[in-house]
């Protein structure tokens, strides 16, 4: 083999070898846009079979009608009812997850000694990986009845005891990511404020409380946005009768419920029915936006550069 | 201040001492609130469902006598699906992960595709049901099958698996692609043969992470229809006359664990609610020993490499 031959050899393979550096490059990057391709297809999905439901309802009906009875001969759409339904169960679930998790979050941080943060720390993401359909049960089953002895007057499905479920099982993602903003907090601020003669509770509060808001609040925003599109434990303990009302102690089914009520029924393609639970996915899909939005705003106006 | 005596003073630091002491009790409190419906949960189950759990339930179809019925479908039904969800999450994932970590150019494009990671990681999993049901349900024709409850999850997961294998990578020092450079290896080269094993425990924590969600998602799965009574088993490959084709399980009904538990808490009977219970008490196991796994994973991982 002549010295010729084996650069003109090498070369050859240089070049085969740059073209599957160029494929593989290709392929990686198809892979990467997936998440990108998964976002339109919802967009797509959710706007197209939307658009077909408005040309059949007017958005003033759907926005300020006081019945939702989709499924009846004497068809309303007022979404409003399913709305208070997710509001109220949401309200109740953060009214228990958010001083829970903050005040959880603060001792950890702050206060619990090495072994008990260690411990006490995967045991919470453990309770944030039990299936929703876990706590769905133990709301109706167990919770319910819990209450039904000191309210004996609370129908058995009700929207107080999977809100309280909810805000349990929301509890882990408001404390972890509380938890991770308090501790980037550096050292030096606390030990500045230590130095004037502050006690460690007013450190906590005072300091690095203030300083770690931004991660705070993000933690806040997902808690919300978890109670929001939380499914299961709703249409499980809550019922799943759409009813308007702002009074927890009553049954009420949210916008999730109703999407999984009629999908457990048999509604043909394209038909009106089918189109609502688009309506119905739309609505809880902007809500959500809004809320991850705010975390944004919220994230970027008060984050401290340390 | 100044004109407060030393007692005073003395007095004014025990009473803010005291509030620490106070706090450190509401905190350990409010965790034990946690850990303790943690415990009323489990406790509660077992002693409902430990009684049905035998190897029929486990072999059992699901009857409308509840002491004969099981979660044969069921189970198997989750299997096939995870499997489905593995093998379509785990390569996107982690292949997207490395073009974000080591490929991607500092350009809209690659901000885009991050944003989006961020953002669908916060979708309700509901929506990705919707999604489902009008793409690969009535769009691709895939029908409410194995295989689109399968990809569906897999979706879901999808974020999951990119975040943690991104943290994974990003935990590897520059020195060792600077290395594999240095003697020659391409991008793909040092990419595959370095950077993947060194972050492979951190993309396996992930990975069992994103099961674990999986295997206990719900709604998504309902939402695409997923039927609540099944008495019969997707067919095995080459089995049965005629034979049954090696991916004619894809295209199958099926029922999942979660699904099949929904059925019988919904149901009025208290037999069939201890039937939920031991269902159930399988599914926390389940999902809490995968978690576990990861943790302990993790954890063994933050104490033995040091780079």
């Amino acid at each position: 083999m002549s010295a010729d031959n084996f650069v003109s050899d090498r070369l050859a393979r240089r070049k085969t070898r740059n073209l599957r550096e160029r494929l593989i490059e290709v392929i990686l990057f198809l892979a990467a846009s997936v998440s990108v391709a998964v976002t339109v297809g919802i967009v797509a999905i959710l706007l197209t079979e939307s658009f077909q439901f408005f040309r059949h309802v007017s958005i003033v009906d759907f926005l300020t009608d006081t019945q939702w009875t989709p499924l009846f001969d004497d068809a309303h759409y007022g979404i409003m009812v399913l709305l208070s339904g997710t509001i109220v169960s949401s309200l109740v679930a953060l009214a228990v997850a958010i001083p829970l998790g903050t005040i959880i979050a603060i001792y950890l941080s702050e206060f619990a000694p090495f072994t008990v943060r260690e411990v006490a720390k995967p045991f919470l993401e453990l309770l944030g990986g039990v299936p929703t359909i876990v706590y769905g049960y133990f709301a109706l089953l167990y919770v319910t009845p819990a209450l039904q002895y000191f309210f004996p007057s609370l129908p058995g499905f009700n929207l107080l005891s999977a809100g309280l479920v909810m805000g349990i099982m929301i509890i882990p993602y408001i404390s972890s990511v509380s938890e991770d903003a308090m501790r980037s907090v550096p050292m030096a601020m606390r030990e500045g404020s230590y130095a004037m003669g502050a006690t460690r509770f007013q450190t906590a509060i005072r300091v690095v409380t203030p300083a770690a808001f931004s991660g705070i609040a993000a933690a806040y925003i997902l808690g919300i946005s978890r109670a929001v599109g939380e499914t299961m434990i709703l249409a499980v303990a809550a019922g799943m009768q759409p009813n308007l009302t702002w009074n927890p102690a009553e049954p009420a089914a949210t916008i999730t419920a109703f999407i999984v009520q009629v999908a457990l029924g048999d509604l043909p393609h394209g038909s009106i029915g089918y189109q609502t639970i688009f309506a119905a996915g739309l609505t809880l899909m902007l809500l959500t936006l809004f809320f991850n939005i705010l975390g944004h705003v919220l994230k970027r106006r008060f984050r401290q550069v340390y | 201040m100044a004109d407060m005596t030393v007692s005073e003073i003395r007095k004014l630091i025990t009473r803010h001492k005291r509030w620490d002491l106070v706090f450190a009790m509401i905190g350990l409190f409010a965790l034990m609130i946690g850990v303790l419906t943690f415990v009323a949960l489990f406790t509660g189950m077992a002693m409902d469902g430990a009684h049905r759990l035998s190897w029929d339930f486990f072999t059992n179809f699901p009857s409308r006598r509840p002491e004969q019925a099981g979660i044969l479908s069921a189970w198997i039904g989750s299997t096939l699906v995870m499997l489905v969800t593995a093998c379509t999450a785990v390569p996107l994932g982690v292949a997207g992960a490395v073009y974000l970590e080591e490929y991607a150019p500092k350009n809209w494009v690659t901000d885009i595709i991050e944003i989006n990671v961020t953002n669908l990681a916060g979708v309700p999993s509901i929506i990705y049901g919707l999604l489902a049901l009008g793409l690969f349900v009535y769009q691709f024709g895939f029908g409410q099958s194995i295989l689109s409850a399968g990809l569906t999850l897999a979706l879901l997961i999808l974020p999951i698996v990119i975040v943690a294998t991104r943290e994974a990578i990003r935990s590897i020092p520059g020195i060792i692609r600077e290395g594999a450079y240095a003697v020659g290896a391409t991008k793909w080269q040092t990419t595959a043969d370095h950077i993947l094993p060194y972050s492979l425990p951190g993309i396996l924590t992930g990975v069992i992470i994103g099961m674990a969600r999986a295997i206990g998602e719900t709604a998504p799965i309902i939402t695409i229809g997923a039927l609540t009574f099944i008495a019969f088993l997707p067919p095995a490959p080459f089995a049965g006359d005629p034979a049954a084709g090696p991916f004619d399980w894809l295209f199958a009904p099926f029922t999942v664990m979660p699904i099949q538990m929904f059925n019988w808490t919904s149901r009025p009977e208290a037999a069939f609610h201890q039937n939920a219970a031991a269902a159930g008490l399988v599914l926390v196991v389940m999902t809490l020993s995968m978690n576990a796994l990861a943790i302990y994973i993790r954890y063994r991982l933050r104490k033995n490499i040091k780079w």
